[in-house]
């Protein structure tokens, strides 16, 4: 009994997540799974991932958010298509200055942080002004459109399919099932290595469940990609700064004093960690990020716009919190913040099909973030 | 005790003017008994002390009476003005007229002093404050204490000495009858605190009845009518200045008469070696206050194998001064010379401190030591994570498992998996976590302090063991603490520190707590004569 409790804890917010897919699937008589609807689900919310990602680490520091995000998701925006369409410069050096831009941002944003102790959401919220209106004046107040189509089939496009088979991507398919082994195989060597130094391990048969389940979530969302065009690019992009930024926070060092100073910044301190350039990294590193969703979002939108980025910062501090993190800092981790994001697409999409007023989905989704901070305060309560 | 002298009209007498008493109260923390039937009666309009040791159960006893250990979390009865009370808040005793000044002072800095003195007890209605009435009343107040500040002063600009002053207008203003003052002067300089007392003895005329707790035994002789000594939560005798000997040695006698064996483990016969670490002409200037010298001109040495104590009230700048040399950890303006095995050491951040050896077991655990939502394993390893990770900066997390293992075996911390949160041990299995951690960090020098505050005799005695392992291991210790019986069981050699400077040094063997505090008593003496 104590055993399912621990497994109920430990993965509530993922079992959230499959009632509330469950619920949709049912309110939309199965239009929810539709393999175009499940493609969609990547692509709208490729930014979210993106920046949930680097609002961890914010968040990790002491419940810091940074609210200048969307603002400079717009402004990179900005600068990288007034570079490509308006002065026709090559791609690539578009992107570079875009890259360069975020990091001058968050160099900007972290130095006063982090050295000169001005309080995170000030800062931010300063930022958030200032590069909304640098982007307006950027842009002169007009969308900027289209993309050189080389640009957006780095972002918008899919692999190609190699085998040609009618209705049915078998590239898509073969890459999941290479992505299902080789994750098992991992897993399971990982256990042999550990053993092999005496270390204590999980049970071989709680191992081979959590591996089944996991194999089967990534072979059915293949195969319904498989069904529509196939890999997405963007999902490679995601893919690449999730994994990076779980294996930062989970396995390195750096990673490891995020979690220390915000779980006791004095302490940590007294332990040699070096906090300023805890406060810095953090924050730079989210504009980096920002850069990184910027690209992504001129490539959906297929254009630069000066609204574009809008409340961007909202979903990205929310799934962080639906995911996990705690609003006092120290904990979270990127898996939960990940399944945060998806929880929100999900409930967005499955809202959209369901025709829901706009202004209604914005309630329903203010009451999730609540519900999931409410449930992180009062199960902690219950601890103490 | 005297009764038996007096008539039995004259006992009733005494007995009618009993302003409170508290019987067999007892309360217990998880594993610890902070208080074990204590009793204490206060007369009517006299001055009451309260003397022990840190720990001993003074603050607990307070907050007990003041209601903030609501009735019911503790054992006994309260009888106050002849009728028996429980209160379950603090201001439940406020309405009867108590009230509790704390050592921390409970004021805003950024609201003026008048704003201060009526918080929680507004003038005017409840949805309409009657300014005008509040900075009256404020300034009518301020004039008894002998203020002459505006009350609309903000609290930010008044010095320390006037908070004070200003925190027993506040008390004032509450109507007091029973004031508590629990360590008054502890942040006041000589002339500040005479004043504080001769205040107190002018509202005795009046007919106030006070309380007061403090570690500056010349500041009772001076002011109590009457002196209650506490010792490990148990009165031990009260004194009056009728009647009995209220000198300083006699209230020493009270307070740590207590017997000594057995509480310490024995160490193996170990030499003693080189001196290991020398800090020389030492000085600390107070990071905010930028003109007070917290740490005036110390020099000490430690020896390779040494379990070095180093004694003084609480606030005499043993904490500043271990802080100040862990790599400038408190402090502005640090002056002074450090030298590790006879080479002179610039330890200019904690980074460098832990490269030289030096490891500093912090005096609040949970404050500044741990962090508590993350694992056991998480803080063992946080000051030296190289150790388990390559030179990429990855973390091998099996190897950092094992370690923190290998540590919960050998200090014996009683946890079910060192995954688990150090939020949720026991204040010892804290304790030990935070001393694995330091030891992971391979130091030559550790400085431990206050390492058994508010722990389990067991676990006590569990830490004393682990430092004779550290010191026959060849490292030097320096244990910082306020309990005069573990430094003197503990240490072979003990610096005595007050007001910022070193005032004695002891050789183990040869000291007693009498003597650690005539070297307290003496330094005050001086002082005073200046």
């Amino acid at each position: 009994m104590d055993k399912v409790k621990e497994i109920f804890k430990k993965y509530t917010m993922v079992l959230v997540l499959i009632l509330v897919i469950i619920a949709f699937t049912i309110g939309t008589r199965g239009r929810m799974l539709l393999p175009a609807n499940i493609n969609n689900l990547i692509a709208q919310n490729a930014y979210v991932f993106v920046l949930a990602t680097g609002m961890l680490l914010c968040i990790l520091t002491g419940g810091n958010i940074d609210l200048s995000v969307g603002s400079v998701v717009c402004f990179v925006g900005a600068v990288g298509g007034s570079m490509m369409v308006n002065a026709k410069l090559p791609i690539w050096l578009a992107m570079i200055a875009m890259i360069a831009v975020g990091l001058a941002i968050g160099a900007w944003q972290g130095f006063w942080i982090a050295y000169m102790k001005i309080p995170p959401f000030i800062t931010t919220l300063a930022g958030m002004l200032v590069f909304r209106g640098l982007a307006n004046v950027i842009l002169n107040g007009l969308t900027l459109a289209p993309m050189p189509a080389s640009y957006l089939n780095l972002f918008n496009s899919y692999i190609p399919d190699f085998f040609h088979v009618e209705g049915f991507n078998v590239t898509c398919m073969l890459f999941g099932v290479i992505v299902a082994v080789v994750s098992s195989v991992l897993s399971i060597r990982g256990r042999a290595v550990k053993i092999s130094k005496g270390y204590t391990v999980e049970s071989f048969s709680s191992m081979i469940v959590r591996l089944v389940i996991i194999d089967l979530a990534i072979l059915a969302f293949v195969f319904k990609l498989s069904q529509y065009k196939g890999i997405p690019v963007v999902l490679l992009w995601v893919a690449v700064v999730i994994i990076i930024y779980n294996y930062i926070t989970s396995k390195t060092t750096i990673g490891r004093h995020f979690y220390a100073v915000g779980g006791n910044e004095k302490a940590a301190a007294l332990s040699g960690v070096d906090t300023k350039k805890v406060y810095f990294t953090a924050y730079i590193n989210m504009a980096f990020l920002a850069a990184i969703a910027g690209m992504i979002t001129i490539a959906r939108l297929n254009s630069a716009n000066p609204t574009a980025g809008t409340n961007y910062e909202m979903d990205a501090i929310g799934s962080c919190f639906i995911g996990g993190a705690s609003a006092y800092g120290g904990i979270g981790t990127v898996p939960g913040v990940i399944v945060g994001a998806i929880l929100m697409g999900v409930i967005n999409l499955g809202m959209n099909i369901m025709g829901v007023d706009a202004n209604y989905q914005k309630v329903v989704k203010g009451l999730v973030l609540l519900a999931a901070v409410i449930f992180d305060i009062v199960s902690k309560k219950k601890k103490a | 005790m005297e009764y038996p002298r007096l008539s039995l009209d004259r006992r009733l007498f005494i007995l009618s003017t009993t302003l409170l008493e508290l019987k067999n109260i007892t309360k217990t923390f998880p594993g610890v008994k902070a208080l074990d039937n204590v009793n204490l009666k206060v007369e009517d309009g006299e001055i009451h002390a309260l003397v022990g040791e840190n720990g001993a159960g003074k603050s607990t006893l307070m907050k007990v009476l003041s209601g903030i250990h609501p009735y019911g979390t503790y054992k006994g009865e309260i009888i106050y003005d002849g009728e028996r009370c429980k209160f379950t808040k603090i201001t439940d005793s406020e309405k009867k007229g108590i009230v509790i000044i704390h050592q921390e002072l409970a004021l805003i800095p950024y609201l003026s002093i008048g704003e201060n003195m009526f918080l929680g007890n507004e003038r005017g209605k409840k949805y309409a404050i009657d300014w005008d009435e509040t900075f009256n009343l404020a300034d009518k107040y301020l004039k008894q204490v002998g203020l002459k500040e505006s009350s609309k002063t903000l609290v930010k600009d008044i010095g320390v000495g006037k908070m004070q002053l200003v925190e027993i207008a506040k008390a004032l203003a509450k109507n007091a009858r029973l004031l508590i003052l629990d360590e008054p002067t502890s942040s006041l300089n000589e002339s500040e605190s005479r004043a504080l007392l001769n205040l107190l003895l002018e509202f005795k005329k009046k007919g106030m009845t006070s309380i007061i707790i403090s570690h500056k035994l010349n500041e009772i002789s001076y002011v109590a009518d009457q002196i209650t000594i506490i010792r490990d939560g148990q009165t031990i005798e009260t004194l009056n200045k009728a009647t009995d000997d209220i000198s300083e040695a006699r209230i020493i006698k009270g307070m740590v008469g207590r017997d000594l064996t057995d509480r310490f483990p024995k160490r193996e016969a170990h030499e003693i070696g080189d001196i290991m670490m020398e800090v020389k002409n030492w000085n600390v200037y107070h990071p905010i206050f930028l003109e007070k010298k917290v740490i005036d001109n110390v020099s000490f040495n430690v020896r390779r194998g040494e379990v070095l104590g180093i004694a003084g009230l609480m606030g005499a700048g043993r904490t500043e001064l271990s802080m100040s040399i862990f790599g400038k950890s408190y402090g502005t303006q640090i002056s002074g010379k450090i030298k590790i095995n006879g080479k002179e050491v610039h330890l200019n951040n904690v980074k460098e401190a832990i490269a030289h050896g030096l490891a500093y077991v912090t005096e609040d655990r949970k404050g500044n030591g741990l962090i508590l939502p993350n694992a056991i394993k998480m803080n063992i390893s946080l000051s030296n994570l190289a150790e388990v990770s390559n030179k990429q900066g990855v973390i091998d997390v099996d190897k950092e498992h094992q370690v923190a293992k290998g540590y919960k075996k050998e200090l014996k911390i009683k946890c079910p998996t060192v995954e688990q949160n150090v939020g949720n041990l026991s204040g010892g299995n804290q304790q030990k976590v935070l001393l694995a951690k330091w030891m992971f960090a391979k130091p030559d020098i550790l400085i431990l302090d206050e390492p058994t505050r508010g722990i389990d005799v067991g676990a006590k005695y569990e830490i004393y063991c682990i430092i004779n392992q550290l010191v026959e291991m060849g490292k030097s210790v320096i244990l910082i603490s306020s309990e005069l019986p573990e430094v003197l069981g503990m240490a072979d050699r003990i610096y005595v520190m007050d007001e910022g400077r070193i005032v004695g040094e002891l050789d183990a063997a040869s000291a007693s707590q009498e003597s650690i505090m005539e070297c307290i008593v003496a330094s005050h003496k001086n002082k005073g004569g200046k």
